[in-house]
């Protein structure tokens, strides 16, 4: 289903929950809401489910406005936080809740709960009641449920967030399966970034109720258009000024205070003059400390009056806090008059464009 | 320590439930059992377990009702503002804090026969007080905050997910709440009734204030036996005070068992 939200706005007593957002989702697209806790992503997810109310703005389903819609009509699956399975039915009954609602004979019924179990790969457990499943089975009966009426968007409050860490990564990978395979447009909210960037296509980055940006991961990450989205997606060093970063002299001259500077760990290459691609357009700095990070080395090094966190690669040599290393900045990304500049180091390739 | 503390509560459940139920016991047959079945058999004594019984199913009824009702509307209604929302909680309460005699004095200046309302219900044939019906508002009033408090503490803590479910499932309100909200309901709806039976079924103060006690017409079993000790009819007192202990027996042990697949 084709879904375009207009100005919506929701508040809650004197909190602005959601804050004139807009946005628009193509037909079979699976779309991350990615966020901090309380920053109105489940607000936005509800009202679009009509489980809560706007109190301005439209949302449109298929070009049609649904505001006024009651849940029951808007065709949608809802998967909640905790799955709010019905505890006193079977996995059977759950599944064909949904079903039994819209007067379908007991063949058919029969019918789609087997396919639907059949896709979730829990054959045999029919018969079970909900608190005798495990949380990720859990997981999958919420799933089947809300898809068993063949709704035209599927809605996932938190998916994962109760279950523990490894089966969440299967269930990640399983999900995004399920979700292509049915072919179905779908939202989800999460807080936790590395879900957003794995299972979505795009992702809404949403802070303090307003929709921050939106994109495939990949554009988000690589072209932030605010500080908020480059420190919350990724790694980043937060500064305020590019003045004294060398390769960058000529940037602009950020007047406001609000201006910062973003650099990713990645984009800063740090060692022994001898490692350094073009050591004419580096600076000199002092390593601070070396930390291990799994598949990198995470190296703080002082600029001049900056602290920078660097990545470097496992195979090169280890370096030692207190060593004299040379810092090339390849680039950085600027933010100021609410506008978002991606810099090259001029000293490597004199290129500056406007994103 | 330990076994004198355990002497005592046998002691005190002894002296103050076991011997006077035994006294009840050995007094409503100390004139054989043909004493004791001639004054449960007594017109008077039949008449007066029929009031008492209409009173306890009417009272039942209507408690189960609105008690879930309200609690329905206090845990589930966002509509209504906070404020409204404390005055009634704090209203349901009322009738553990006053007295069910105070209580049947309220319906009786109310609806009594000398008050406007009153008059003006009887000059339309409806009888309230010294009638059945004040006999069952009284009850209400007594038991109207069993249910409620009940009931609010089971909805509060299941939620409203599941019922949010079944409605993106495409469930209406009447389906939600008999398919998903009632099977979770219902063990702490059946202890609420119990409670109202056992409670309905003893009340004393607030009906004899309202019915007046009219032989044959409004007198119910408890009355019946306030009345029997009056006039030293010691026997068939006893008897009825009997099979009412007798009953409220099975209803607690009701009770108990209702409280147990509540916690299942």
């Amino acid at each position: 289903m084709q879904i375009e939200v207009r100005n919506l706005s929701k508040k809650f007593g004197r909190v602005s929950a959601v804050d004139h957002v807009n946005f628009e989702i193509e037909q079979g697209k699976l779309i991350g809401l990615l966020g901090p806790s309380g920053g109105g992503k489940t607000t936005i997810l509800r009202m679009l489910a009509g489980l809560e109310k706007p109190d301005a703005g439209e949302i449109l389903f298929q070009g049609n406005k649904v505001n006024h819609l009651p849940p029951q009509e808007r065709g949608i699956g809802f998967v909640f936080q905790n799955y709010a399975l019905f505890k006193h039915m079977s996995v059977f009954d759950n599944i064909a809740f949904g079903l039994t609602v819209q007067r379908k004979s007991k063949s058919e019924i029969r019918d789609r709960v087997h396919e639907m179990i059949e896709l979730i790969g829990l054959q045999g457990l029919e018969n079970r009641a909900p608190h005798q499943l495990s949380g990720g089975q859990r997981q999958r009966v919420a799933f089947a449920r809300a898809l068993a009426p063949s709704p035209q968007l599927l809605l996932l409050d938190e998916p994962f967030a109760a279950i523990d860490a490894k089966v969440r990564k299967e269930l990640r990978t399983w999900l995004r399966e399920m979700i292509s395979r049915v072919g179905i447009t779908s939202i989800f909210v999460t807080h936790d970034q590395e879900e957003a960037v794995e299972v979505a296509d795009e992702i809404m980055i949403i802070n303090q109720g307003r929709l921050e940006q939106k994109g495939t991961p990949w554009q988000v990450y690589k072209e932030p258009l605010t500080p908020f989205v480059a420190g919350f997606l990724g790694e980043s060093n937060l500064l305020h000024n590019p003045a004294h970063i060398v390769g960058f002299e000529s940037a602009p001259r950020p007047h406001s205070e609000k201006a910062r500077v973003l650099i990713r760990p990645e984009a800063i290459e740090v060692g022994r003059e001898h490692e350094i691609s073009n050591l004419s357009a580096a600076a000199l700095g002092i390593v601070r400390s070396v930390q291990f990070r799994g598949s990198v080395w995470q190296v703080e090094v002082e600029v001049g009056e900056h602290r920078l966190l660097a990545h470097r690669t496992l195979e090169k040599e280890t370096l030692l806090p207190g060593e004299q290393v040379a810092v090339l900045i390849h680039s950085l990304h600027l933010f100021h008059d609410e506008q978002s500049l991606f810099l090259e180091n001029e000293l490597k390739r004199a290129n500056t464009r406007a994103i | 320590m330990k076994k004198l503390n355990i002497t005592v509560t046998y002691l005190v459940f002894l002296l103050l439930l076991i011997i006077p139920l035994g006294q009840v016991l050995s007094s409503a047959f100390s004139t054989g059992f043909s004493g004791f079945w001639s004054a449960l058999t007594d017109p008077q004594a039949l008449h007066a377990f029929l009031i008492s019984g209409i009173l306890v199913g009417a009272v039942t009824a209507l408690n189960t009702l609105f008690g879930v009702l309200l609690a329905m509307l206090l845990v589930r209604e966002t509509g209504i503002s906070r404020r409204i929302r404390q005055f009634l909680n704090a209203v349901v309460d009322l009738p553990f804090a006053v007295s069910p005699i105070i209580g049947g004095l309220m319906i009786l200046l109310l609806l009594g026969p000398h008050t406007a309302l009153g008059a003006f219900l009887e000059d339309h044939g409806v009888k309230i007080v010294f009638a059945l019906p004040g006999m069952i508002l009284a009850t209400l009033f007594v038991t109207f905050p069993l249910m409620v408090r009940e009931v609010m503490p089971v909805l509060q803590e299941i939620g409203t997910d599941q019922e949010e479910a079944a409605y993106t499932l495409g469930a209406g309100s009447w389906r939600t709440f008999w398919r998903v909200t009632w099977p979770s309901i219902r063990w702490g709806v059946l202890y609420g009734v119990v409670l109202t039976v056992a409670r309905a079924l003893g009340e004393f103060g607030a009906v004899l204030v309202v019915s007046g006690n009219i032989i044959n017409k409004t007198q119910s079993a408890t009355t019946l036996v306030y009345q029997q000790v009056e006039n030293f009819n010691f026997v068939a007192a006893n008897s009825l005070a009997f099979v009412l202990a007798g009953f409220s027996i099975v209803v607690l042990m009701t009770l108990e068992w209702a409280k147990r697949r509540k916690e299942v």
